[in-house]
C-alpha cells in the first residue's frame, strides 16, 4: 500500500512524476514547501471547467446552483405565479359553481360530469385544446391548471358541505338563521376541513401539473426540464425536480398551517 | 380552429410512421403493457395489506408522494439516466423509461383504492363469514374480494387515464406516444396539428374512462343487492396527477 502523502520520504512519491519532474532532497525544505503550494493550487486550476459542462454533465453539481441561481429563483417565481393564480381562480370558479350544483340538484350531475369529463383529458392536449382561445400566452397555462383544481374542489366542497352535522344546521334554524348566514357562519366552517383537504391535494397536483406548461413556454421549472431534453443537461433536471417537489411539499405545509389557524375547534385536545 | 377537421379527415395524417394511427398503436400499447405490469406489482400487494390490516400508511402515503412528484420529471431523469435506451422494441424512442414511469405512476391509484376497498368491508359481514365457518381463504375470495371490487375497479380506472395522461408528456422527452403529434403541431407552429392531436388524445382518454366505468358496474357482483340496499361502500376519491 502506498503511505500517505504526509508520511512520503519526499514529494515525489505523491505527486507524480509526470507533473513535479524534479527530484527533491530532504533537506531542500523551502522548496519542497514551495512544490506543495503549487500542488494545491495546481487542483483549483486544473480542474476549472464546472461540473454541468457538457463534458462532465454531472447529476449533483453545487456549481450550477450558484452559477445559475438566478435563472433557479426566476423560474421558480414563475411556477409560483402559475400556482398561485390557477388555485386562486379554481377557487373564485368552485364555489359558486358547488353551491349552485347543490341548490339545484338538476344542474349536479352536468357541473359533476362536466368537471370529471376535464379531468379525464390529459394536460398535454388540455393545454393544446385552449390554445385557440388565449393563444401562446401564460392565460392558457392558468386556466388549464384552474380547470383541473376545479374538479378537486368541487367535489370536496359538496362532501364537506354534506357533511355538516344535522344538529348544527337544526340548532342554527331554532336560532332564526337565514340561509346565507347559515352558509358563512355555520356550513362553510363547518366544512372547511374538507375543502381544505381539497385545496392541498389540488394545490400540490398544481405544482406538478404546471411544468407541463413548458409546452407553451409557462412552465416555470417545467422550462428548465423542457430546455434540458435536447442537451441531456443533468444538473439541471435534478435541480429543477427537486425545487419542484420541495415547492409541492413548501405549499402543502402551508395549507396544513393555514388549516391549523382557521380551524381552531379541529385541533386534537392533548 | 380552421383546419382541425380535414386535419383529423384526412388519410395522410393517419398514415405513416409518424401519423395517428402508429401514434395511436404505440400509445395503447404501452398503456396496456404497463397497465398488466403495474396490477401485477400492486394488486396483491394493496389486497393482501388491505386482509391483513397491515402496511395502511404506506399504501395510503404512496398516492401523496406520487401526485406532488411530476410524471415530466421522472420521465426525463429516466431517460437521460440509467434507463436512456435511443429504442426499447415497440416502444419507440425513450421507451424503457417511458414504460417504467408509467408503471410507477400507476401503481399509487391501484394500491391505495385497493387497499382503502378492502378496509371497508363492513367488519360485521367479515365475522359472520367467519362465524359461518370460513377460513381466511375463503373470507378473502368469497367476501372481501367481491365487497371491494368497485374501490378496485376505480383504482384500476383512476390508473388508465393517469398512464394515458403521462404517456402523452412522454413526447416532451423525445418519447413515444400521441404526444408527438401535439409537440410536432407546435414545432412546426401549426395549430390545426396541436388541437387535432389533442382532440384524439382526449376522446380516447374519455372513451377508456367510460368503457372502464361499465365493465366495473357489469363485473360488480353486488350490483344487485346494491339496487335494494344501499351497500357501495364510501368513495375514496384518490386521484392521481395528469
Amino acid at each position: 500500500m502506498k503511505a500517505p502523502y504526509w508520511a512520503a520520504e519526499s514529494p515525489v512519491e505523491h505527486l507524480g512524476s509526470e507533473r513535479y519532474p524534479y527530484p527533491l532532497g530532504r533537506e531542500d525544505v523551502g522548496l519542497r514547501h514551495a512544490t506543495s503550494i503549487g500542488r494545491v493550487t495546481a487542483l483549483l486550476t486544473v480542474d476549472s471547467t464546472p461540473c454541468y459542462s457538457l463534458a462532465k454533465n454531472a447529476w449533483l453539481c453545487g456549481q450550477y446552483w450558484t452559477d445559475k441561481g438566478d435563472q433557479l429563483i426566476s423560474a421558480t417565481e414563475q411556477h409560483i405565479e402559475l400556482v398561485v393564480l390557477s388555485i386562486g381562480l379554481s377557487l373564485v370558479l368552485s364555489f359558486p359553481l358547488a353551491l349552485i350544483a347543490r341548490r339545484f340538484r338538476v344542474t349536479a350531475p352536468v357541473i359533476l360530469g362536466g368537471a370529471t369529463t376535464v379531468y379525464t383529458i390529459p394536460s398535454l392536449a388540455l393545454f393544446s385544446l385552449l390554445l385557440p382561445v388565449w393563444g401562446l400566452t401564460m392565460t392558457t397555462v392558468v386556466v388549464g391548471l384552474a380547470l383541473y383544481a376545479i374538479t378537486i374542489l368541487i367535489r370536496n366542497i359538496l362532501a364537506g358541505l354534506d357533511g355538516v352535522p344535522d344538529a348544527a344546521i337544526e340548532a342554527a334554524l331554532g336560532m332564526g338563521y337565514g340561509p346565507t348566514r347559515m352558509l358563512f357562519t355555520v356550513e362553510l366552517p363547518l366544512a372547511l376541513p374538507a375543502i381544505m383537504a381539497g385545496l392541498r391535494v389540488a394545490t400540490v397536483s398544481t405544482v406538478a401539473l404546471a411544468t407541463v406548461g413548458a409546452i407553451l413556454n409557462y412552465g416555470g421549472l417545467g422550462n428548465l426540464l423542457y430546455d434540458a431534453v435536447n442537451s441531456q443537461f443533468k444538473a439541471q433536471i435534478l435541480a429543477a425536480s427537486v425545487l419542484c417537489v420541495a415547492l409541492a411539499v413548501a405549499f402543502d405545509v402551508l395549507l396544513i398551517a393555514i388549516g391549523w389557524v382557521l380551524t381552531p375547534w379541529a385541533r386534537r385536545r392533548t | 380552429m380552421t383546419g382541425v377537421w380535414p386535419f383529423l379527415t384526412a388519410r395522410s395524417s393517419w398514415a405513416g410512421p409518424n401519423g395517428i394511427a402508429a401514434r395511436l398503436a404505440e400509445h395503447l400499447w404501452l398503456t396496456g403493457v404497463s397497465m398488466l405490469l403495474a396490477l401485477v406489482i400492486a394488486l396483491p400487494v394493496a389486497l393482501v395489506l388491505g386482509h391483513t390490516g397491515k402496511g395502511g400508511a404506506v399504501a395510503i402515503n404512496i398516492s401523496n408522494v406520487g401526485r406532488a412528484i411530476p410524471t415530466f420529471a421522472i420521465i426525463l431523469v429516466l431517460s437521460v439516466g440509467a434507463l436512456g435506451t435511443d429504442d426499447f422494441g415497440p416502444f419507440g424512442r425513450a421507451g424503457l423509461a417511458t414504460l417504467v414511469s408509467l408503471v410507477l405512476f400507476a401503481i399509487p391509484p391501484i394500491m391505495t383504492n385497493a387497499y382503502v376497498g378492502m378496509r371497508e368491508v363492513d367488519r360485521d359481514l367479515v365475522e359472520s363469514a367467519q362465524g359461518m365457518g370460513m377460513n381466511a381463504q375463503e373470507t378473502f375470495w368469497q367476501v372481501e374480494l367481491p365487497m371491494a371490487l368497485p374501490l378496485v375497479m376505480t383504482g384500476v380506472r383512476l390508473a388508465v387515464v393517469q398512464v394515458w395522461a403521462t404517456a402523452t408528456i412522454a413526447a416532451l422527452v423525445a418519447g413515444p406516444g400521441l404526444g408527438n403529434i401535439i409537440q410536432k403541431g407546435f414545432d412546426s407552429n401549426k395549430q390545426y396539428m396541436v388541437v387535432g392531436g389533442a382532440i384524439v388524445v382526449a376522446v380516447v382518454a374519455i372513451i377508456l374512462e367510460l368503457s372502464l366505468v361499465l365493465v366495473a358496474r357489469v363485473i360488480d357482483p353486488m350490483r344487485r343487492a346494491r339496487r335494494h340496499r344501499d351497500l357501495t361502500p364510501r368513495l375514496a376519491v384518490v386521484e392521481g396527477v395528469r
